[in-house]
């Protein structure tokens, strides 16, 4: 039966983050004192962004993505060849490309499950090779954003019950397929495959991956 | 009957006797002291051989002298691509005090290769599927100067996964293929510096093992292989060192390989630890104090600060020998040197073999003895030593002396957590966790990443370590682990478990017989038992 290696994107196969790119968007405004503005309030925003992180992802969510509010869909398109190219293409791990490609090689389809928004992330997933991809999407209302994502939002648990679906409909053996993510708050999609492994992992994550006798990779 | 008993066959060889002392025995991180019955076998290593007073001279005559080539500065010129390999940090055992003699030969041979103009050299450590060394563990082996120089862009370890980085040689006459590190194969001259360990290592093993892949080593690290090896310390008589020499051949005809090969003797401890090699019959009072104190010592300390502590003391090894040239050539004078260090000659199997396990071995260094490196020291190495015919007869007892603690190091070991916990419970048999496993793990992306990128041994080296205990496994009768601090990783790795040595000889003696011959390998040695 075939089997799919699924990763998280962000700190799992780069080293940036939803703020990285959030904060791409804030420098790229219309206007210097509108794009001061907006950088100098994500800056602020960060220690915020921390706890509710740290205390829930989906409060995180809700927050996080309200940042948004007010961006043109064009223009949010039109940046992200840019945000690749400068932001997200240097920060991919040397580690990533080759556990890709040793992954293609033993024949697993390869499937990001991603937090990202998904017009940010389509230009690496094209630079990876990766067709099957799972992102979050902003709700746009006229063709401008409301801060709220389109359900099903993926985080956590919603990333395992989505990976779930997706073997199913594609056929795919769980039991024989692999998982990647960095981050304690994607514990269900581990807990969900047949080889888990922690890569590049928080402290927390880490600590689990050793109680568990996950492997725990390095991809920096 | 005392008299009898304390006949002299060999200074290597005592025997128990009714006034004779307790013996100091190895367990995991522990020494602990065992009345051993009276009559028992015990061996000893052998007196170390006298190293070689100037090994700058020695290695210089080598170069100068080397057996069926030219001499190495002879066969340098400028411009010319040179790669140097080396063996890695599983031998000596423990890492030697520095500087290490891969330092010292090194030095000697870039000096050259400098004067003659060569500066397109690279340093490469022969690690093959075993784990790549840290920065600090390279910059130990060959001094700050070197590693400065050369460090990381011109001095690294082999990487067995990097498909760009290897090379297909060809295959040998019996279809075995061999995949070579690319750099090595495309110099126009592989330097080859060993340290020549056990009887098992060094010759073709060098360049056709330490610098290959998986799909190259699977080949002779199989359980076929090792059953058809009696033993493979005994390299006339292993299966494992013909598959290699056949590869080798392959090596010579494509590679223009200079050998250099150390032997050394077996002076594993001096100074405050010597009394370890040493009869206890006749240890003087500051041994016996300078015993006590390490043990008041150590059993003060937790399992990880004993490790450390025994991890952080240097091997005083001294070279014997330094030949150069063809690789077998070269071979055939260092194993003879190596056997006149080892060999302890032996009349009569015994029923009962007695082995502590020391936290020593190829696979642990600065790490964990988890239970699969236990098995392959007792039924692997340990069983292993001996040359003609097994020590312990056919169906006889192993009794091993170690905790067989339920520890992994998850850095250095992950694969090996996945096969104890995973496979050992469906099968032990070494035929059937090849066929269904060995390739799964080997080419587990998650192993794969670990190996390259961390310092982890290859997914398919706990088969590897399975399969080297596979003639032990054949052999003997039962295993007992004495000391066993708990019932499942005995119980998983098939054997039985008895709280200490005493009742692991009762247990034993239950199958063997009240008149069992009892052997003891006085651990730490390294020792082979030449059977009549």
């Amino acid at each position: 039966m075939a089997a799919a290696a699924f990763y998280d994107l962000e700190g799992t196969l780069v080293k940036t983050n939803l703020v990285h790119t959030l904060g791409f968007y804030a420098r790229n405004q219309q206007g210097i004192f509108r794009s001061l503005k907006k950088s100098a309030a994500t800056m602020m925003s960060l220690p915020l962004f921390a706890v509710t992180d740290a205390y829930s992802r989906k409060v995180f969510n809700d927050l996080f993505f309200k940042r948004y509010k007010g961006e043109t869909e064009d223009r949010l398109r039109f940046f992200a060849e840019e945000l690749f190219q400068n932001i997200l293409k240097p920060a991919i791990y040397p580690g990533a490309i080759e556990l890709i490609d040793k992954s293609r090689r033993l024949g697993l389809r390869q499937v990001v499950v991603t937090g990202a928004l998904d017009f940010s992330v389509k230009p690496l997933m094209d630079f990876l090779g990766i067709k099957d991809y799972a992102a979050n999407h902003l709700e746009f209302v006229n063709g401008v954003a409301t801060g709220r994502l389109l359900p099903p939002v993926l985080a956590a648990a919603t990333k395992a019950s989505w990976i779930r679906t997706f073997a199913e409909r594609e056929g795919l053996s769980l039991s024989d397929s692999y998982a990647y993510t960095d981050s304690m708050s994607d514990l269900p999609m581990l807990s969900v495959v047949g080889h888990p492994a922690a890569a590049n992992p928080d402290m927390r994550l880490r600590q689990t991956a050793l109680h568990h006798d996950w492997p725990i990779l390095d991809l920096r | 009957m005392s008299l009898q008993l304390r006949r002299k066959t060999h200074e290597s060889v005592v025997y128990i006797d009714s006034d004779s002392a307790p013996r100091i025995m190895p367990s995991g991180e522990d020494f602990i002291l065992e009345d051993l019955p009276i009559g028992t076998r015990v061996l000893y290593p052998n007196p170390p051989i006298k190293g070689l007073p100037n090994r700058e001279a020695a290695i210089r005559y080598a170069l100068n002298h080397p057996h069926e080539t030219e001499p190495l500065y002879a066969q340098l010129y400028p411009g010319m691509k040179v790669t140097i390999a080396i063996d890695d940090i599983s031998l000596p055992l423990p890492p030697m005090a520095t500087p290490d003699i891969r330092q010292t030969v090194l030095e000697i041979v870039l000096d050259l290769l400098a004067a003659n103009g060569v500066d397109d050299v690279h340093i490469i450590i022969a690690n093959s599927l075993h784990r790549k060394l840290t920065g600090w563990e390279m910059k130990r082996m060959v001094g700050q100067k070197i590693f400065d120089e050369f460090y990381p862009d011109r001095y690294y370890n082999h990487d067995a996964e990097w498909e760009d980085g290897m090379t297909v040689l060809g295959e040998t006459r019996h279809k075995e293929p061999l995949r070579l590190n690319r750099r090595c194969v495309e110099s126009d001259l592989l330097i080859y510096c060993n340290i020549n360990f056990v009887p098992m290592d060094g010759g073709h093993k060098s360049v056709a093992v330490g610098l290959c892949d998986y799909e190259s080593l699977r080949v002779h690290h199989e359980p076929q292989t090792i059953r058809d090896s009696d033993s493979y310390m005994d390299p006339a008589r292993s299966e494992l060192n013909h598959k290699v020499e056949r590869l080798g051949k392959l090596v010579d005809e494509h590679m223009n390989v200079f050998h250099i090969e150390t032997a050394i003797n077996n002076r594993m401890y001096k100074g405050d630890m010597d009394f370890l090699l040493k009869n206890e019959d006749n240890f003087s009072a500051f041994d016996r104090m300078k015993f006590e104190a390490m043990r008041y010592t150590m059993g003060k300390l937790p399992r990880a600060a004993r490790r450390k502590l025994l991890h952080s003391r240097p091997s005083q090894y001294e070279l014997t020998a330094c030949h150069a040239g063809k690789t077998e050539a070269v071979h055939k004078k260092i194993i003879e040197k190596n056997f006149q260090q080892y060999l302890i000659p032996l009349k009569g199997q015994c029923d009962i073999l007695i082995t502590g396990i020391p936290d020593i071995s190829p696979y642990n260094v600065y790490s964990i003895l988890n239970p699969l490196l236990v098995q392959v020291m007792a039924l692997g190495y340990h069983f292993n030593f001996y040359r003609n015919r097994p020590l312990l007869k056919k169906g006889g007892v192993l009794i091993l002396q170690h905790p067989c603690y339920d520890e992994f190091d998850h850095a250095q070991h992950p694969s090996y957590i996945e096969f104890f916990n995973r496979l050992l419970p469906e099968t032990r048999d070494a035929f059937t966790l090849r066929e269904k496993y060995e390739r799964e793990f080997a080419n587990n992306p998650s192993y794969v990443e670990m190996y390259r990128r961390g310092n982890a041994y290859h997914g398919a080296h706990p088969f590897f370590m399975w399969y080297w205990g596979e003639n032990g496994r054949q052999h003997v009768g039962k295993v007992i682990a004495a000391g066993a601090e708990n019932a499942h990783v005995p119980a998983m790795l098939g054997w039985e478990r008895a709280d200490n040595l005493t009742e692991a000889i009762a247990m034993a003696r239950s199958y063997m017989g009240r008149s069992a011959e009892i052997t003891m390998l006085h651990q730490p040695m390294i020792g082979i038992a030449d059977m009549e």
